[in-house]
């Protein structure tokens, strides 16, 4: 189990954050997000339901949009844009 | 207004009728059943009963609301979010009113912590420590009902650090000034207890028992109570320390991003006003977690003290000996009995009782056998509320699709357990985490509560530093690095 960051094609990149709990999922988000480019889209996975909260309010400040949320049984599956 | 555009699939889900409702209602089922087995067998358990049925409602407001105080501080920091900044001081100022309330009835259980060093520097190890367990005391015990291992493991850490910590021997002796031996040996405590050997015990009467606390009422002292318990404690104590931290979290951490996204040429005081608004609601959730973890924290204290009243005792070590389970009870004859939310030492009786199990003498100090016990587990009303909490976040993130057993790796693992360690020892020496030496102190006019959350604070933003400085040099030759 490792978090994985892997860029899928031109603008999309995918993490992986999944087993992970507090702080991971939120830092490597804000640390992924800071490497991508404007537009850029990334899909996230993560399983721990309390980083998902300060993910939205980290993302409303910063301007960065979540434009889906596929809840699973446990595991999350966000896309957020770059704004 | 928001920017986050949400498909929120969540609440187009079933609540019940699923695998993980069933058993949702199944673990409500057990504990209703075993409260009436209880019940009928001696209707003196209402006592244990009530600290565990509020532990359902905290556990169930917890996982609700997402509540970690140690999110508070770290995403405060780390991704400067304030939300749970926000939600703790909503749900401390509310608390402050209920408590008052109760304090006002005469039932308030609350006794004031004594205010010296000891409370910043425990607060500071507390705070440092749950950076890297990702979760405080209470956020530990929410996340290990949604089937969280390495919460688990950082309850397991903070049982046993504590257990160890307040029963060290002759060996810890150096580290204690050659005052506290003499002070402590003043207090002609039982030889059992050799309160003179062993640096907590040095510390407990040696140090603490020489300073003194006590409420914001008890200093206005006006001669009218209401006037003491409503200004002193609630306003001066709680509110007005509330708003002004408020104020400080939206000036310096939401405002800049409020005036970006609503893209204000100038700003006046309505925006600002708009502003704070929306940064106090930014997350409902959050927000009505805290009003309801403020209203049932003042309920449990109310019901616990109409109880003492009505079986005219002070501790439930009194209704236990009458049953005789005399077996855990201190030497005077009490266990651990808060009569408010609390969560540390029940854990460190926990550890001393498994400890003593194994075959260690984890009654000759102070803490366990003079002043709390070490009751047997099943008997240990405020572990019960603990297990409580654990079964209330259980059933509603059953209920809500969001339980599953996380095990940890090397690494999480690694960090629960030295943090654990770290806010086993902080809350010791600090007489509580964050809500028994913080969330329960200010909301009850004892301001030592507020020096807590400075040394939390302090600890939290150097925990901060460190672990970012840990991500930068994991990702040199991690698969993160793209």
């Amino acid at each position: 189990m490792a978090i994985k960051f892997d860029k899928i094609s031109d603008g999309h990149y995918q993490l992986d954050v999944c087993g992970y709990v507090c702080p991971h999922p939120q830092m490597y988000t804000k640390k992924a997000l800071q490497k991508m480019s404007e537009g850029d889209e990334l899909t996230l996975l993560f399983d721990n339901p309390s980083s998902g909260e300060s993910i939205l309010s980290m993302c409303e400040n910063e301007g960065n949009e979540v434009f889906d949320r596929q809840e699973g049984e446990g595991t999350s599956s966000w896309k957020i844009r770059k704004g | 207004m928001s920017s986050v555009g949400v498909i929120n699939t969540e609440n187009s889900r079933s609540l019940f009728a699923h695998r993980g409702g069933y058993t949702a209602m199944a673990i409500t089922a057990i504990v209703a059943v075993l409260s009436v087995l209880l019940l009928m067998d001696d209707s003196r358990w209402v006592y244990l009963l009530v600290y565990v049925w509020f532990g359902l409602a905290y556990g169930l407001l917890l996982q609700y609301g997402r509540f970690c105080m140690a999110s508070a501080v770290r995403d405060l920091f780390a991704v400067k979010v304030p939300r749970m900044a926000v939600g703790m001081l909503i749900a401390t100022a509310l608390f402050s009113i209920t408590a008052g309330m109760v304090t006002v009835s005469g039932y308030s259980t609350f006794h004031a912590n004594p205010l010296g060093w000891h409370i910043i520097i425990g607060g500071l190890i507390f705070g440092f420590g749950m950076i890297f367990t990702g979760g405080c005391a209470s956020g530990s015990l929410y996340k290990s009902g949604e089937g969280n291992m390495n919460a688990m493991l950082v309850l397991v850490s903070i049982s046993f650090s504590q257990a160890l910590f307040v029963d060290m021997g002759s060996w810890s002796n150096a580290f204690a000034p050659s005052s506290w031996a003499a002070s402590a040996a003043e207090k002609g405590m039982p030889e059992e207890l050799s309160a003179t050997d062993g640096w907590f015990d040095q510390f407990t009467a040696g140090y603490i028992w020489d300073l003194s606390g006590g409420t914001v009422a008890q200093s206005l002292d006006s001669g009218n109570s209401w006037i003491d318990i409503f200004i002193g404690n609630t306003l001066l104590g709680a509110i007005i320390p509330t708003i002004a931290l408020l104020i400080v979290l939206y000036l310096t951490v939401y405002r800049k991003g409020y005036i970006r996204r609503h893209k204000l040429p100038s700003v006046s005081l309505k925006n600002d006003l708009q502003g704070f608004w929306s940064m106090m609601t930014a997350s409902k959730n959050t927000a009505l977690a805290g009003l309801g973890l403020g209203v049932f924290a003042g309920l449990q204290m109310w019901i616990t003290g109409a109880l003492r009243e009505r079986y005219n005792i002070d501790n439930f070590g009194e209704i236990l000996e009458s049953m005789g389970h005399t077996d855990g009870l201190s030497m005077n004859l009490t266990v651990f009995d808060p009569g408010y939310w609390y969560i540390t030492t029940q854990e460190a009786q926990l550890g001393g009782w498994i400890l003593e199990g194994l075959g260690r003498d984890t009654r000759d100090n102070i803490f366990f056998g003079l002043v709390n016990g070490l009751p047997n587990p099943l008997l240990n009303a405020p572990l019960l509320m603990s297990v409580g909490i654990i079964l209330g976040a259980a059933v509603l993130a059953l209920m809500r699709h969001e339980f599953k057993w996380k095990f940890p790796s090397v690494e999480t693992a690694a960090f629960a357990l030295i943090g654990g360690a770290l806010m086993g020892i902080g809350a010791r020496v600090g007489m509580g985490c964050n809500v028994g030496a913080f969330f329960a102190a200010v909301t009850n006019g004892d301001l030592s509560g507020w020096v807590f959350l400075a040394g939390m604070t302090l600890g939290g933003l150097l925990g901060v530093k460190l672990f970012n400085m840990w991500i930068e040099w994991r990702a040199v030759d991690d698969e993160f690095n793209v």
